[in-house]
Protein backbone atom coordinates (compact mmCIF):
# COMPACT_ATOMS: atom_id res chain seq x y z
CA UNK A 1 0.00 0.00 0.00
CA UNK A 2 1.35 3.43 -0.88
CA UNK A 3 1.11 6.18 1.72
CA UNK A 4 -1.23 9.11 1.18
CA UNK A 5 1.17 11.52 2.79
CA UNK A 6 4.87 11.04 3.22
CA UNK A 7 6.78 13.49 5.39
CA UNK A 8 10.54 13.42 5.38
CA UNK A 9 12.91 15.39 7.61
CA UNK A 10 10.62 18.37 7.85
CA UNK A 11 11.97 21.42 9.65
CA UNK A 12 10.79 24.96 10.17
CA UNK A 13 12.77 27.62 12.02
CA UNK A 14 11.71 31.02 13.21
CA UNK A 15 15.05 32.75 13.00
CA UNK A 16 17.30 30.94 15.44
CA UNK A 17 14.39 29.36 17.26
CA UNK A 18 13.05 25.96 16.32
CA UNK A 19 9.45 25.73 15.09
CA UNK A 20 9.65 22.02 14.50
CA UNK A 21 12.49 19.87 13.31
CA UNK A 22 13.36 16.39 12.16
CA UNK A 23 9.79 15.23 11.58
CA UNK A 24 9.25 12.18 9.39
CA UNK A 25 6.23 9.93 9.08
CA UNK A 26 3.95 8.17 6.61
CA UNK A 27 0.20 8.45 6.68
CA UNK A 28 -1.83 5.76 4.94
CA UNK A 29 -5.31 6.11 3.42
CA UNK A 30 -8.04 5.88 6.02
CA UNK A 31 -5.64 6.46 8.88
CA UNK A 32 -6.11 9.12 11.55
CA UNK A 33 -3.05 10.48 13.22
CA UNK A 34 -3.00 12.62 16.35
CA UNK A 35 -0.31 15.12 17.23
CA UNK A 36 -0.23 16.04 20.92
CA UNK A 37 2.01 18.22 22.98
CA UNK A 38 1.93 21.31 25.12
CA UNK A 39 1.53 24.88 23.87
CA UNK A 40 4.56 26.00 21.90
CA UNK A 41 5.72 22.48 21.13
CA UNK A 42 5.46 23.05 17.38
CA UNK A 43 2.22 21.18 16.69
CA UNK A 44 0.53 23.98 14.80
CA UNK A 45 3.71 24.94 12.97
CA UNK A 46 3.99 21.36 11.78
CA UNK A 47 0.34 21.24 10.70
CA UNK A 48 0.63 24.52 8.81
CA UNK A 49 3.74 23.26 7.03
CA UNK A 50 1.92 20.07 6.04
CA UNK A 51 -1.12 21.98 4.78
CA UNK A 52 0.97 24.39 2.74
CA UNK A 53 0.17 27.47 4.82
CA UNK A 54 3.79 27.79 5.88
CA UNK A 55 6.83 27.05 3.81
CA UNK A 56 9.12 24.62 5.63
CA UNK A 57 12.85 25.39 5.62
CA UNK A 58 13.82 21.81 5.04
CA UNK A 59 12.43 18.46 4.04
CA UNK A 60 9.68 17.16 1.82
CA UNK A 61 5.93 16.68 2.12
CA UNK A 62 4.78 14.25 -0.54
CA UNK A 63 1.08 13.82 -1.21
CA UNK A 64 -0.41 11.08 -3.36
CA UNK A 65 -2.25 13.15 -5.98
CA UNK A 66 -5.04 11.56 -7.98
CA UNK A 67 -3.40 12.23 -11.33
CA UNK A 68 0.32 11.68 -10.93
CA UNK A 69 1.04 9.90 -7.67
CA UNK A 70 3.34 11.21 -4.97
CA UNK A 71 4.21 14.90 -5.47
CA UNK A 72 6.22 17.15 -3.19
CA UNK A 73 3.81 19.88 -2.12
CA UNK A 74 6.65 22.11 -0.94
CA UNK A 75 8.13 22.52 -4.41
CA UNK A 76 4.75 22.39 -6.16
CA UNK A 77 3.51 25.61 -7.79
CA UNK A 78 1.16 27.83 -5.85
CA UNK A 79 -1.88 27.26 -8.14
CA UNK A 80 -1.45 23.48 -7.82
CA UNK A 81 -1.16 23.73 -4.04
CA UNK A 82 -4.27 25.91 -3.87
CA UNK A 83 -6.11 23.46 -6.08
CA UNK A 84 -5.26 20.69 -3.61
CA UNK A 85 -6.31 23.01 -0.81
CA UNK A 86 -9.82 23.22 -2.15
CA UNK A 87 -10.27 19.70 -3.48
CA UNK A 88 -8.30 16.91 -1.84
CA UNK A 89 -7.41 18.72 1.37
CA UNK A 90 -9.51 20.23 4.08
CA UNK A 91 -8.41 22.39 6.96
CA UNK A 92 -10.49 22.75 10.10
CA UNK A 93 -9.37 25.72 12.17
CA UNK A 94 -9.55 25.91 15.93
CA UNK A 95 -11.60 29.08 15.73
CA UNK A 96 -14.50 28.63 13.33
CA UNK A 97 -14.23 32.33 12.53
CA UNK A 98 -10.88 31.73 10.84
CA UNK A 99 -12.32 29.07 8.58
CA UNK A 100 -15.72 30.58 7.79
CA UNK A 101 -16.87 33.67 5.98
CA UNK A 102 -18.84 35.30 8.72
CA UNK A 103 -20.78 37.66 6.43
CA UNK A 104 -21.91 34.93 4.05
CA UNK A 105 -24.85 32.62 4.75
CA UNK A 106 -24.33 29.02 5.87
CA UNK A 107 -25.34 27.77 2.42
CA UNK A 108 -22.89 30.13 0.75
CA UNK A 109 -20.14 28.97 3.07
CA UNK A 110 -20.71 25.34 2.17
CA UNK A 111 -21.14 26.17 -1.52
CA UNK A 112 -17.96 28.19 -1.82
CA UNK A 113 -15.67 25.22 -2.32
CA UNK A 114 -18.05 23.77 -4.90
CA UNK A 115 -18.11 27.03 -6.79
CA UNK A 116 -14.33 27.23 -6.56
CA UNK A 117 -14.14 24.00 -8.53
CA UNK A 118 -16.55 25.36 -11.14
CA UNK A 119 -19.97 24.24 -9.95
CA UNK A 120 -22.27 26.63 -11.80
CA UNK A 121 -25.73 25.26 -11.13
CA UNK A 122 -27.47 27.05 -8.24
CA UNK A 123 -29.99 24.26 -7.64
CA UNK A 124 -27.31 21.57 -7.38
CA UNK A 125 -25.11 23.67 -5.13
CA UNK A 126 -28.00 24.37 -2.80
CA UNK A 127 -29.04 20.74 -2.72
CA UNK A 128 -25.54 19.67 -1.73
CA UNK A 129 -25.39 22.42 0.89
CA UNK A 130 -28.65 21.20 2.43
CA UNK A 131 -27.40 17.62 2.36
CA UNK A 132 -24.18 18.57 4.14
CA UNK A 133 -25.85 20.77 6.72
CA UNK A 134 -28.04 17.78 7.51
CA UNK A 135 -25.03 15.53 7.94
CA UNK A 136 -23.54 17.89 10.52
CA UNK A 137 -26.90 18.22 12.27
CA UNK A 138 -27.76 21.76 11.24
CA UNK A 139 -31.42 22.00 10.30
CA UNK A 140 -32.39 23.02 6.80
CA UNK A 141 -34.16 26.21 7.89
CA UNK A 142 -30.86 27.69 9.05
CA UNK A 143 -29.32 27.53 5.58
CA UNK A 144 -29.76 31.23 4.86
CA UNK A 145 -28.60 32.40 8.29
CA UNK A 146 -25.16 33.83 8.73
CA UNK A 147 -22.66 32.03 10.97
CA UNK A 148 -22.74 35.03 13.30
CA UNK A 149 -26.20 33.84 14.31
CA UNK A 150 -24.85 30.36 15.16
CA UNK A 151 -23.57 29.04 18.47
CA UNK A 152 -19.91 28.08 18.78
CA UNK A 153 -20.62 24.38 18.32
CA UNK A 154 -22.79 25.02 15.27
CA UNK A 155 -20.12 27.24 13.75
CA UNK A 156 -17.60 24.47 14.19
CA UNK A 157 -19.94 21.93 12.59
CA UNK A 158 -20.59 24.34 9.73
CA UNK A 159 -16.87 24.69 9.23
CA UNK A 160 -16.58 20.92 8.98
CA UNK A 161 -19.41 20.72 6.44
CA UNK A 162 -17.83 23.49 4.38
CA UNK A 163 -14.56 21.57 4.31
CA UNK A 164 -15.89 18.13 3.55
CA UNK A 165 -18.35 19.04 0.78
CA UNK A 166 -15.84 18.48 -2.02
CA UNK A 167 -15.00 15.01 -0.71
CA UNK A 168 -11.41 15.61 0.39
CA UNK A 169 -9.10 12.69 1.11
CA UNK A 170 -7.02 14.33 3.80
CA UNK A 171 -8.28 16.55 6.60
CA UNK A 172 -6.06 18.73 8.76
CA UNK A 173 -7.61 19.65 12.09
CA UNK A 174 -6.17 22.21 14.46
CA UNK A 175 -7.75 21.78 17.91
CA UNK A 176 -11.20 21.10 16.41
CA UNK A 177 -12.83 20.93 19.85
CA UNK A 178 -10.95 23.80 21.48
CA UNK A 179 -13.14 26.38 23.16
CA UNK A 180 -16.27 24.21 23.18
CA UNK A 181 -17.94 22.97 26.33
CA UNK A 182 -17.68 19.26 27.08
CA UNK A 183 -21.14 18.13 26.00
CA UNK A 184 -20.80 19.96 22.68
CA UNK A 185 -17.31 18.52 22.35
CA UNK A 186 -18.66 15.02 22.83
CA UNK A 187 -21.25 15.45 20.09
CA UNK A 188 -18.73 16.99 17.75
CA UNK A 189 -16.31 14.13 18.32
CA UNK A 190 -19.06 11.65 17.71
CA UNK A 191 -19.90 13.40 14.46
CA UNK A 192 -16.27 13.57 13.37
CA UNK A 193 -15.70 9.91 14.14
CA UNK A 194 -18.76 9.00 12.08
CA UNK A 195 -17.70 11.12 9.12
CA UNK A 196 -14.11 9.90 9.19
CA UNK A 197 -15.24 6.27 9.25
CA UNK A 198 -18.00 6.65 6.63
CA UNK A 199 -15.95 8.62 4.14
CA UNK A 200 -12.74 6.69 4.78
CA UNK A 201 -10.93 9.95 5.41
CA UNK A 202 -7.37 10.28 6.46
CA UNK A 203 -6.84 12.95 9.05
CA UNK A 204 -4.16 14.67 11.03
CA UNK A 205 -5.47 16.07 14.28
CA UNK A 206 -3.49 18.51 16.37
CA UNK A 207 -4.73 18.82 19.92
CA UNK A 208 -3.65 19.04 23.52
CA UNK A 209 -6.73 17.14 24.60
CA UNK A 210 -5.79 13.49 25.08
CA UNK A 211 -9.43 12.40 25.13
CA UNK A 212 -9.83 13.62 21.55
CA UNK A 213 -6.98 11.53 20.24
CA UNK A 214 -8.04 8.53 22.33
CA UNK A 215 -11.38 8.64 20.56
CA UNK A 216 -10.34 9.55 17.02
CA UNK A 217 -6.71 8.73 16.35
CA UNK A 218 -5.23 5.42 15.29
CA UNK A 219 -1.69 6.63 15.78
CA UNK A 220 -0.11 9.23 17.97
CA UNK A 221 2.87 11.52 17.73
CA UNK A 222 4.01 13.36 20.87
CA UNK A 223 5.90 16.61 20.40
CA UNK A 224 8.02 18.63 22.78
CA UNK A 225 10.08 21.74 21.97
CA UNK A 226 9.79 21.19 18.24
CA UNK A 227 10.93 17.56 18.37
CA UNK A 228 8.95 14.36 18.07
CA UNK A 229 9.64 12.50 21.30
CA UNK A 230 7.41 9.48 20.93
CA UNK A 231 5.27 7.81 18.28
CA UNK A 232 3.12 4.72 18.27
CA UNK A 233 -0.40 3.36 18.34
CA UNK A 234 -2.67 5.62 20.36
CA UNK A 235 -3.58 3.10 23.05
CA UNK A 236 0.01 1.95 23.33
CA UNK A 237 1.35 5.47 23.81
CA UNK A 238 -1.35 6.53 26.22
CA UNK A 239 -1.39 3.32 28.31
CA UNK A 240 2.32 2.64 28.33
CA UNK A 241 4.17 5.93 27.79
CA UNK A 242 7.92 5.49 27.41
CA UNK A 243 9.30 9.01 27.20
CA UNK A 244 9.42 11.14 30.33
CA UNK A 245 7.42 13.94 28.81
CA UNK A 246 4.69 11.59 27.59
CA UNK A 247 4.45 10.10 31.07
CA UNK A 248 4.07 13.60 32.48
CA UNK A 249 1.43 14.45 29.86
CA UNK A 250 -0.62 11.34 30.52
CA UNK A 251 -0.48 11.74 34.28
CA UNK A 252 -1.43 15.42 34.06
CA UNK A 253 -4.95 14.64 32.88
CA UNK A 254 -7.44 15.50 35.59
CA UNK A 255 -9.67 12.65 36.66
CA UNK A 256 -13.22 13.61 37.47
CA UNK B 1 -4.75 79.13 -22.52
CA UNK B 2 -1.14 79.59 -21.44
CA UNK B 3 -1.43 78.91 -17.71
CA UNK B 4 -1.84 75.15 -18.05
CA UNK B 5 -0.07 72.49 -20.04
CA UNK B 6 -2.38 70.93 -22.63
CA UNK B 7 -5.15 69.06 -20.74
CA UNK B 8 -3.91 70.16 -17.31
CA UNK B 9 -1.45 67.32 -16.59
CA UNK B 10 2.27 67.68 -17.36
CA UNK B 11 3.72 65.62 -20.19
CA UNK B 12 5.62 63.20 -17.93
CA UNK B 13 2.46 62.36 -16.03
CA UNK B 14 0.52 61.81 -19.22
CA UNK B 15 3.31 59.59 -20.46
CA UNK B 16 3.13 57.53 -17.28
CA UNK B 17 -0.64 57.19 -17.62
CA UNK B 18 -0.37 56.22 -21.29
CA UNK B 19 2.05 53.45 -20.37
CA UNK B 20 -0.49 52.15 -17.84
CA UNK B 21 -3.23 52.36 -20.49
CA UNK B 22 -1.14 50.45 -23.03
CA UNK B 23 -0.39 47.77 -20.47
CA UNK B 24 -4.09 47.61 -19.62
CA UNK B 25 -4.96 47.18 -23.30
CA UNK B 26 -2.36 44.45 -23.64
CA UNK B 27 -3.85 42.50 -20.70
CA UNK B 28 -7.61 43.10 -20.97
CA UNK B 29 -9.31 43.30 -17.59
CA UNK B 30 -6.07 43.43 -15.57
CA UNK B 31 -5.87 46.31 -13.09
CA UNK B 32 -2.68 48.24 -13.75
CA UNK B 33 -1.45 50.36 -10.82
CA UNK B 34 -0.53 53.94 -11.72
CA UNK B 35 0.65 56.99 -9.81
CA UNK B 36 -2.62 58.86 -9.60
CA UNK B 37 -2.23 62.63 -9.24
CA UNK B 38 -4.11 65.13 -7.17
CA UNK B 39 -6.68 66.72 -9.44
CA UNK B 40 -8.54 69.98 -8.83
CA UNK B 41 -11.65 68.06 -7.77
CA UNK B 42 -12.41 65.69 -4.90
CA UNK B 43 -11.85 61.96 -5.12
CA UNK B 44 -15.08 60.28 -6.09
CA UNK B 45 -15.87 62.95 -8.66
CA UNK B 46 -14.08 61.28 -11.51
CA UNK B 47 -10.40 61.98 -10.87
CA UNK B 48 -9.44 58.64 -12.45
CA UNK B 49 -11.53 59.23 -15.55
CA UNK B 50 -10.24 62.78 -15.89
CA UNK B 51 -6.63 61.67 -15.75
CA UNK B 52 -7.21 58.97 -18.36
CA UNK B 53 -9.07 61.45 -20.59
CA UNK B 54 -6.27 63.98 -20.18
CA UNK B 55 -3.74 61.36 -21.25
CA UNK B 56 -5.62 60.32 -24.40
CA UNK B 57 -6.91 63.73 -25.56
CA UNK B 58 -5.30 65.39 -28.59
CA UNK B 59 -6.04 68.95 -29.79
CA UNK B 60 -8.12 67.51 -32.67
CA UNK B 61 -10.43 65.51 -30.42
CA UNK B 62 -14.09 66.20 -29.77
CA UNK B 63 -15.07 65.49 -26.19
CA UNK B 64 -18.40 64.40 -24.77
CA UNK B 65 -18.93 64.00 -21.03
CA UNK B 66 -21.92 62.24 -19.51
CA UNK B 67 -22.97 61.57 -15.97
CA UNK B 68 -25.60 58.83 -15.53
CA UNK B 69 -26.31 59.20 -19.25
CA UNK B 70 -27.00 62.94 -19.06
CA UNK B 71 -24.89 65.70 -20.61
CA UNK B 72 -26.31 68.45 -18.41
CA UNK B 73 -25.71 67.29 -14.83
CA UNK B 74 -23.17 68.91 -12.48
CA UNK B 75 -20.40 66.35 -12.87
CA UNK B 76 -20.67 66.27 -16.65
CA UNK B 77 -20.86 70.05 -17.03
CA UNK B 78 -17.89 70.74 -14.79
CA UNK B 79 -15.61 68.10 -16.30
CA UNK B 80 -16.54 69.25 -19.80
CA UNK B 81 -15.73 72.84 -18.88
CA UNK B 82 -12.49 71.71 -17.23
CA UNK B 83 -11.22 70.30 -20.52
CA UNK B 84 -12.57 73.22 -22.54
CA UNK B 85 -10.47 75.53 -20.40
CA UNK B 86 -7.35 73.43 -19.96
CA UNK B 87 -7.19 71.72 -23.36
CA UNK B 88 -9.30 73.93 -25.57
CA UNK B 89 -10.79 70.88 -27.30
CA UNK B 90 -14.10 70.92 -29.13
CA UNK B 91 -17.00 69.55 -27.11
CA UNK B 92 -20.25 68.00 -28.18
CA UNK B 93 -23.33 66.38 -26.72
CA UNK B 94 -23.77 64.12 -29.76
CA UNK B 95 -22.55 60.59 -29.17
CA UNK B 96 -21.80 60.05 -32.85
CA UNK B 97 -19.67 63.19 -33.17
CA UNK B 98 -17.45 62.62 -30.16
CA UNK B 99 -14.04 60.99 -30.47
CA UNK B 100 -13.53 60.72 -26.71
CA UNK B 101 -16.43 60.16 -24.32
CA UNK B 102 -15.93 60.32 -20.57
CA UNK B 103 -18.76 58.64 -18.74
CA UNK B 104 -19.96 58.03 -15.24
CA UNK B 105 -22.21 54.99 -14.74
CA UNK B 106 -23.65 54.60 -18.27
CA UNK B 107 -22.81 53.49 -21.78
CA UNK B 108 -24.55 55.60 -24.46
CA UNK B 109 -27.53 53.97 -26.19
CA UNK B 110 -26.14 54.67 -29.64
CA UNK B 111 -23.61 51.97 -30.52
CA UNK B 112 -20.04 53.28 -30.48
CA UNK B 113 -17.88 52.77 -33.54
CA UNK B 114 -14.24 52.03 -34.23
CA UNK B 115 -11.96 54.97 -33.53
CA UNK B 116 -13.92 56.23 -30.57
CA UNK B 117 -12.64 56.00 -26.99
CA UNK B 118 -14.91 55.72 -23.99
CA UNK B 119 -13.45 56.50 -20.56
CA UNK B 120 -15.21 55.24 -17.44
CA UNK B 121 -14.96 56.79 -13.99
CA UNK B 122 -14.45 53.95 -11.54
CA UNK B 123 -14.96 54.25 -7.77
CA UNK B 124 -13.86 50.73 -6.76
CA UNK B 125 -11.98 48.76 -9.42
CA UNK B 126 -11.70 45.55 -7.39
CA UNK B 127 -14.71 43.29 -8.01
CA UNK B 128 -13.73 41.12 -5.03
CA UNK B 129 -13.39 44.03 -2.61
CA UNK B 130 -16.43 43.43 -0.45
CA UNK B 131 -15.87 39.69 -0.42
CA UNK B 132 -12.19 39.65 0.47
CA UNK B 133 -10.89 42.69 2.34
CA UNK B 134 -7.19 42.01 1.78
CA UNK B 135 -5.74 43.57 -1.36
CA UNK B 136 -2.75 41.21 -1.18
CA UNK B 137 -5.17 38.29 -1.26
CA UNK B 138 -7.38 39.65 -4.06
CA UNK B 139 -4.37 40.25 -6.28
CA UNK B 140 -3.27 36.69 -5.63
CA UNK B 141 -6.76 35.47 -6.48
CA UNK B 142 -6.65 37.34 -9.79
CA UNK B 143 -3.20 35.97 -10.54
CA UNK B 144 -4.30 32.39 -9.82
CA UNK B 145 -7.74 32.76 -11.42
CA UNK B 146 -9.25 31.79 -8.08
CA UNK B 147 -12.73 33.21 -8.66
CA UNK B 148 -15.03 30.88 -6.70
CA UNK B 149 -15.77 33.70 -4.30
CA UNK B 150 -17.35 35.84 -7.00
CA UNK B 151 -20.06 33.25 -7.45
CA UNK B 152 -20.61 33.14 -3.70
CA UNK B 153 -21.87 36.72 -3.99
CA UNK B 154 -24.30 35.74 -6.74
CA UNK B 155 -25.34 32.69 -4.70
CA UNK B 156 -26.09 34.96 -1.74
CA UNK B 157 -28.19 37.18 -3.99
CA UNK B 158 -30.34 34.29 -5.15
CA UNK B 159 -30.71 32.78 -1.67
CA UNK B 160 -31.77 36.12 -0.20
CA UNK B 161 -33.77 37.67 -3.03
CA UNK B 162 -34.78 34.72 -5.18
CA UNK B 163 -32.85 36.14 -8.10
CA UNK B 164 -29.51 37.75 -8.88
CA UNK B 165 -30.27 41.13 -7.33
CA UNK B 166 -27.00 42.80 -8.32
CA UNK B 167 -28.28 45.53 -10.64
CA UNK B 168 -25.16 47.58 -11.29
CA UNK B 169 -21.40 46.99 -11.26
CA UNK B 170 -22.28 43.46 -12.36
CA UNK B 171 -19.08 41.38 -12.52
CA UNK B 172 -17.87 40.20 -15.92
CA UNK B 173 -15.21 37.82 -17.14
CA UNK B 174 -12.93 39.21 -19.82
CA UNK B 175 -11.68 36.89 -22.58
CA UNK B 176 -12.14 33.93 -20.23
CA UNK B 177 -9.45 35.21 -17.89
CA UNK B 178 -9.81 38.23 -15.59
CA UNK B 179 -12.95 38.99 -13.60
CA UNK B 180 -13.58 42.71 -13.91
CA UNK B 181 -15.84 45.32 -12.36
CA UNK B 182 -17.34 47.23 -15.30
CA UNK B 183 -17.73 50.33 -13.05
CA UNK B 184 -21.22 50.99 -11.67
CA UNK B 185 -23.02 50.83 -15.01
CA UNK B 186 -26.48 49.21 -14.81
CA UNK B 187 -26.37 45.55 -15.80
CA UNK B 188 -28.61 46.59 -18.69
CA UNK B 189 -25.42 48.00 -20.25
CA UNK B 190 -23.30 44.88 -19.74
CA UNK B 191 -24.04 43.34 -23.16
CA UNK B 192 -22.79 46.58 -24.75
CA UNK B 193 -19.31 46.06 -23.27
CA UNK B 194 -18.61 43.89 -26.32
CA UNK B 195 -18.07 46.92 -28.58
CA UNK B 196 -16.04 48.43 -31.41
CA UNK B 197 -14.63 51.34 -29.42
CA UNK B 198 -11.68 51.32 -27.03
CA UNK B 199 -12.82 51.23 -23.40
CA UNK B 200 -10.61 52.66 -20.67
CA UNK B 201 -11.35 52.56 -16.94
CA UNK B 202 -9.73 54.95 -14.50
CA UNK B 203 -9.92 54.80 -10.71
CA UNK B 204 -8.18 57.85 -9.24
CA UNK B 205 -8.42 57.22 -5.53
CA UNK B 206 -7.63 53.51 -5.92
CA UNK B 207 -4.85 54.26 -8.43
CA UNK B 208 -5.80 51.66 -10.99
CA UNK B 209 -6.33 51.71 -14.73
CA UNK B 210 -7.78 48.87 -16.76
CA UNK B 211 -8.96 48.56 -20.31
CA UNK B 212 -10.87 46.60 -22.92
CA UNK B 213 -9.58 46.66 -26.51
CA UNK B 214 -12.22 46.73 -29.27
CA UNK B 215 -14.23 43.54 -29.77
CA UNK B 216 -13.05 41.95 -26.53
CA UNK B 217 -15.22 39.06 -25.38
CA UNK B 218 -16.93 40.09 -22.15
CA UNK B 219 -19.21 37.62 -20.38
CA UNK B 220 -21.43 38.48 -17.42
CA UNK B 221 -21.11 35.89 -14.64
CA UNK B 222 -24.17 33.79 -13.83
CA UNK B 223 -25.46 30.33 -12.91
CA UNK B 224 -26.67 27.73 -15.38
CA UNK B 225 -30.15 27.79 -13.86
CA UNK B 226 -30.14 31.56 -13.20
CA UNK B 227 -28.78 33.05 -16.41
CA UNK B 228 -27.71 36.68 -16.65
CA UNK B 229 -30.56 39.01 -17.53
CA UNK B 230 -30.14 42.69 -18.37
CA UNK B 231 -33.02 44.55 -16.76
CA UNK B 232 -34.69 47.94 -17.13
CA UNK B 233 -37.87 49.61 -15.91
CA UNK B 234 -40.82 48.08 -17.71
CA UNK B 235 -42.07 51.30 -19.31
CA UNK B 236 -41.64 53.42 -22.41
CA UNK B 237 -39.86 56.79 -22.24
CA UNK B 238 -42.40 59.54 -21.48
CA UNK B 239 -40.63 61.97 -23.80
CA UNK B 240 -39.49 59.99 -26.84
CA UNK B 241 -41.48 56.79 -26.41
CA UNK B 242 -38.45 54.51 -26.65
CA UNK B 243 -39.07 51.04 -25.25
CA UNK B 244 -35.51 49.82 -25.65
CA UNK B 245 -33.47 52.41 -23.79
CA UNK B 246 -32.49 52.52 -20.12
CA UNK B 247 -34.93 54.64 -18.09
CA UNK B 248 -34.64 56.92 -15.10
CA UNK B 249 -37.57 57.19 -12.73
CA UNK B 250 -38.52 60.78 -11.95
CA UNK B 251 -40.71 61.73 -9.02
CA UNK B 252 -42.83 64.65 -10.20
CA UNK B 253 -44.91 65.55 -7.13
CA UNK B 254 -45.57 64.35 -3.60
CA UNK B 255 -48.77 62.56 -4.54
CA UNK B 256 -47.18 59.50 -6.13
CA UNK B 257 -46.75 61.10 -9.55
CA UNK B 258 -43.80 59.76 -11.52
CA UNK B 259 -42.52 59.49 -15.02
CA UNK B 260 -39.92 57.37 -16.75
CA UNK B 261 -37.54 59.04 -19.14
CA UNK B 262 -34.41 57.96 -21.01
CA UNK B 263 -31.27 58.32 -18.93
CA UNK B 264 -29.32 59.03 -22.12
CA UNK B 265 -30.33 62.65 -22.80
CA UNK B 266 -28.67 62.85 -26.22
CA UNK B 267 -30.42 59.69 -27.42
CA UNK B 268 -33.77 60.99 -26.15
CA UNK B 269 -33.41 64.50 -27.59
CA UNK B 270 -32.35 63.11 -30.97
CA UNK B 271 -35.41 60.88 -31.11
CA UNK B 272 -37.72 63.75 -30.16
CA UNK B 273 -36.14 65.94 -32.87
CA UNK B 274 -36.43 63.22 -35.50
CA UNK B 275 -40.09 62.70 -34.67
CA UNK B 276 -40.89 66.40 -34.91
Amino acid sequence: MTPLLQVENLAKYYGARIGCTDVSFDLYPGEVMGIVGESGSGKSTLLNCLAGHLRPDQGAVRFATRSDGLRDTVTMSEPERRMLGRTDWAFVHQHARDGLRMNVSAGGNVGERLMAVNARHYGDIREQAIDWLGRVEITQDRIDDRPTAFSGGMQQRLQIARNLVTGPRLVFMDEPTGGLDVSVQARLLDLLRGLVRDMGLSAIIVTHDLAVVRLLADRLMVMKDGHVVETGLTDQVLDDPQHGYTQLLVSSVLQV
Amino acid sequence: MKEYNFAYLDEQTKRMIRRAILKGLAIPGYQVPFASREMPMPYGWGTGGVQVSAAVLTPDDTLKVIDQGADDTTNAVSIRRFFQRTAGVAVTEKTGEASVIQTRHRIPEQALREGQIIVYQVPIPEPLRFLEPSEVETRKMHALEDYGLMHVKLYEDISQHGDIATAYAYPVKVEGRYVMDPSPIPKFDNPKLDMAAIQLFGAGREQRIYALPPYTKVVSLDFDDYPFQPTKADHACALCGSTSSYLDELITDDAGGRMFICSDTDYCATRVEDAA
